[in-house]
């Protein structure tokens, strides 16, 4: 039944190497959730609109709902489980934790990845920073200020507190 | 000081409905297994018995120790404290609730509410709720009513386990009750600490009692955990990836789909039947497994979800219009001129007569809502496993009790056939596309014979998902002599708010497309009259709501239902009324209020806003632009919610460009009161949202259509609020520990609009009554003062 495209492309997610069965064109979103059981990247749109699909890309943030699997390869992924987990969790997640930044919180892996990428290149952000680096990061449940504050958290800026 | 009780009576009306869902969670095995989460990706197969059946399986929170045997037999009656409530050997306690977690925190607010009845640690709690075989119904989750209805249910089942378990250990260790006292699940005796008993050790049989509403909950001012910031109990699988979502389930020979619809959607019908399918070339792409098409319905199921996206893009498909969309331009006229209900609601003294003796100045308004959209933030999944025997269907819907009976004519089975499972879902903010896609899904997998699992496009969810209606509301007023008001006459134009299945085919998108189609059920008018009623003391009054009968889009709740529009017609003509009276906006609101509780909120808010008593306007404020041009403002408005539950008052300072014709808010000041507040974090969270939706909703968001389709169906064509346009949020919350808990998911919503028009008006002398305040509307509106 299964239908295997007799393709030979390899992709490196959080430091692993894994075949990919699906073709090339295949969004590397559905490669990541269903082949590679990595569920912190989620579908919300498809279109590249909403950034609910983050993750990073040589340690730049993309949408991977609309970047093809063939054409990361070469190149390390990274999604949220290859930054933190549940044990070990990364400084970002802890800060989320830690300022409570979630509603649904179905948007809240693509702003964490988003915020990653940012703290990398920005490691102090001002508030405006953070508002342009988020430009394509959409939240329906109006958890921003709370987003906002969990970065600055996780960049050392708020006073007394450590991520 | 008198400790809150719930009457048999009223619990008993609460859990009226059927069905039911489910899904559990705690703190404690979330934190304790969540090692495990990413290994534990696949879900064993739903529909039939398996060998260690769960209740949300491969997942977190499940009992260990529960048989396919135990979730038939489970007792969901509701009547008895073991159909709520169990605790085992080791002293953990489950609970059985029927109110589903929609974002908001409730679970861990309800499971505070419970662990505090009973005296055990939070970390000792489990909650599963929304499964249809092991959780008592408490009817839809929404109306934010769950902590205020659902929670003193719990509560006192709770405090009945507590009871039992006092009772046990008296005899067992030969204490009156009285002389016992219970910490973390140990009890103690008073006064001899070597006699002590765990609630484990005292968990040798089931309660086996039914809810006598006799055993006294706890006082208020002995809470410890009620009224606490307790942390979310599902942070950490939503924030590291865990299967926090229905979206992130697998069930064992899974296959994907997708559905194609048209962009029609009225409330009686589709409006539109299917003209011609080609699905041969589709039948031919990789892992394509089939086409099912049944009436005017399609859908494919493929091997892989990128396959079945593929192959729906790629089907030939061609529609037969029944009903045109009207013209989105004349939409306001049309609501006033379509079939409709009249109904007066409200009468008090004499509207006309007061107008006719007693009114010095007479004021008219016309507002509008526009139609807008849930816009979950990922389009609607469920997973279905359709049987010859049974069905399981897992499924974000807040009405999961009432699925069974709508899917399960659709899929030749008996309600009781169908097992649906709550799994949560991006948020819902209402009737989004979580019940649609769920009998789609049904009807997919019986056509395939195996588990689908089907998420809509996001396109689909923006087309299908029911529509927070467009309104029209037409206000008179009219103030005496001294500027107080006389007279009010309220009429609004509204289809239902509410097209949930209800337990009818009929009102499932599948139902009406099917062969033979099941027609949609009239489940009466819901909601397009809430907040209609206003809370001021005005002797002369009159509401008469018109009833729509064929709305262009198909309506159905939206967070607030009409409570946005109406607090929006209300608090912006009471703004209005204000004006010709030269008053100060607040000063006028609280000389017309006698409710304190009202009257505190509105202080409250105003003076950590800084309020200056003025009337509004620019001429009043002398504000000056400002070196760019910009003028700014500043409004209030109130809502009481439904007029009768939670506070709500806001200040919202807004900047409005008039070359442009821009608006944003810079700061928002919420003074709110839901009376008891059992968690403050969880609380503000909500009020967040409200606020940043509420500006959304205001200024931003607007569904288009033409005459055959929705158009706005992505977020390049549906705007919400992004980053950029967030004010600084500042609340106040008023807590009334002994006051009963009020839901606030809504309240602070109503108030949202209106007081962005009213400070509109403050900074340029522009009135705008027709949402979303789009830099369009403003410049017209701008324009039509300067003349």
């Amino acid at each position: 039944m299964q239908s295997t495209p007799a393709t030979a492309l390899s992709i490196t997610v959080n430091g692993q190497s894994h075949d990919v069965e699906a073709t090339p064109e295949t969004p590397l979103l559905y490669v990541l959730r269903n082949e590679l059981g990595l569920h912190a990247a989620k579908f919300g749109c498809g279109l590249g609109q909403c950034g609910t699909c983050t993750v990073h890309q040589d340690g730049q943030p993309i949408r991977s709902c609309v970047v093809p699997v063939s054409e990361v390869a070469g190149t390390e992924i990274t999604t949220l489980e290859g930054l933190g987990t549940a044990d070990d969790l990364h400084p970002i997640q802890r800060a989320f934790i830690a300022e409570q930044a979630a509603q649904c919180g179905y948007c809240i892996p693509g702003m964490m990845m988003t915020g990653a990428a940012l703290l990398q290149t920005t490691p102090e952000p001002t508030d405006a920073e953070i508002t342009e680096a988020f430009a394509g990061n959409l939240c329906r449940c109006g958890t921003h200020t709370r987003i906002v504050r969990a970065i600055q958290r996780a960049a050392g800026n708020v006073a007394g507190t450590t991520a | 000081m008198t400790a809150p009780t719930v009457s048999p009576i009223s619990r008993r009306t609460l859990l009226k409905g059927s069905g039911g869902l489910v899904i559990g969670f705690s703190l404690a095995a979330a934190f304790r297994n969540a090692g495990l989460l990413a290994q534990e990706a696949t879900v064993a197969p739903i529909g039939t018995p398996a060998a260690t059946p769960s209740t949300e399986p491969g997942l977190i929170g499940t009992p260990a120790a529960q048989t396919q045997e135990d979730i038939q037999t489970r007792d969901v009656s509701g009547d008895t404290i073991d159909s709520w409530l169990s605790i085992d050997g080791q002293g953990l306690v489950t609970i059985y609730c029927g109110k589903v977690e929609l974002g908001t925190g409730l679970w861990t607010s309800l499971t505070q509410m419970v662990v505090e009845e009973l005296d055990v640690p939070m970390a000792s709690a489990t909650l599963i709720a929304g499964d249809t075989l092991l959780t008592p119904s408490q009817g839809t989750t929404a109306g934010s009513k769950s902590i205020q209805v659902a929670g003193p249910v719990l509560q006192q089942a709770a405090a009945e386990a507590r009871m039992v378990l006092l009772t046990r250990a008296s005899e067992r260790l030969g204490v009156p009750m009285d002389d016992l006292q219970v910490e973390d699940g140990v009890v103690t005796a008073l006064f001899d600490a070597t006699k002590t008993v765990t609630y484990g050790e005292l968990a040798t049989d089931t309660f086996g009692m039914e809810i006598t509403g006799d055993a006294p909950v706890k006082a208020f001012d002995t809470y410890r955990v009620v009224g606490q910031s307790i942390p979310r109990i599902d942070i950490l699988s939503k924030l590291t990836g865990g299967e926090a979502y229905l979206h992130d389930l697998t069930v064992e020979g899974m296959v994907h789909a997708r559905v194609v619809r048209p962009y029609v959607r009225t409330m009686d019908g589709i409006g539109a039947t299917l003209g011609s399918l080609d699905d041969t070339a589709v039948r031919a792409m990789p892992g394509v497994i089939d086409v099912i098409q049944n009436g005017s319905f399609i859908g494919v199921v493929a091997e892989r979800e990128e396959q079945a996206v593929r192959a729906a893009d790629a089907l030939q498909v061609t529609w037969a219009q029944t009903a045109p969309l009207p013209d989105l331009g004349q939409i306001y006229d049309l609501i006033r001129e379509m079939p409709a209900e009249e109904e007066e609601t409200v009468r008090t003294g004499d509207v006309e007569g007061a107008f006719a003796s007693q009114t010095a100045r007479m004021l008219e308004a016309t507002y509008t809502q526009p139609y807008q959209a849930h816009a979950s933030i990922g389009p609607s999944c469920s997973i279905a496993d359709v049987r010859a025997d049974g069905a399981t269907i897992y499924s974000s819907s807040q009405g999961v009790y009432a699925l069974p009976a709508a899917i399960g004519p659709i899929i030749g089975l008996a309600p009781e056939q169908v097992r649906i499972i709550y799994k949560e879902g991006p948020g819902c903010y209402g009737h989004n596309g979580a019940d649609d896609v769920s009998a789609d899904a049904a009807v997919l997998s019986k056509a395939v014979g195996r588990p689908v699992r089907l998420q809509w496009s996001r396109e689909g969810e923006f087309a299908w998902e029911p529509k927070g209606p467009a309104m029209v509301m037409d206000l008179r007023g009219g103030l005496d002599n001294e500027g107080n008001i006389v007279a009010w006459d309220y009429t609004v134009f509204t289809p239902t708010h509410s097209t949930r299945p209800g337990g009818q085919p009929g009102n499932m998108l599948v139902g009406q497309q099917i062969d033979p189609p099941v027609e949609p059920a009239t489940l009466g008018q819901t909601g397009g009259d809430r907040n209609a009623p206003n809370n001021y003391s005005i002797p002369n009054q009159r509401l008469t709501v018109h009833w729509n009968e064929t709305p262009a889009l198909r309506p159905s709740a939206l967070r607030s239902l009409g409570g946005l529009a109406n607090a929006t017609a209300n608090e912006t003509f009471m703004d209005e009324m204000a004006s010709l009276a030269g008053a100060d906006p607040v000063e006028f609101r609280l000389r017309h209020m006698a409710d304190p509780r009202a009257v505190e909120v509105m202080r409250r808010a105003a003076t950590r806003a800084g309020w200056m008593a003025r009337p509004s306007g620019p001429q009043f404020s002398g504000v000056v632009p400002a070196a760019d041009g910009t003028v700014t403002g500043r409004g209030f408005a109130f809502a009481r919610y439904e007029t009768e539950f939670a506070y709500a008052a806001v200040v919202v300072d807004v900047t409005v460009n008039p070359a442009d014709g821009t608006v944003r808010a810079t700061r928002v000041v919420v003074g709110h009161d839901c009376g008891l507040i059992v968690n403050p974090d969880g609380l503000q969270n909500q009020i967040d949202g409200c606020v940043i939706q509420g500006l959304g909703r205001a200024l931003k968001e607007e569904i288009t259509f033409d005459g055959s389709a929705v158009t706005s169906l992505d977020w390049s064509t549906y705007h919400i609020m992004g980053f950029a346009d967030i004010p600084l949020i500042e609340i106040e919350l008023i807590d009334r520990p002994d006051q009963p808990p009020l839901g606030a998911g809504e309240p602070a919503i109503c108030p949202m609009i209106a007081a962005v028009s009213n400070a509109i008006f403050d900074a340029t002398g522009a009135r705008l009554r027709n949402g979303p305040f789009t830099p369009a509307r403003v410049l017209e509106a701008l324009a039509a003062v300067t003349g």
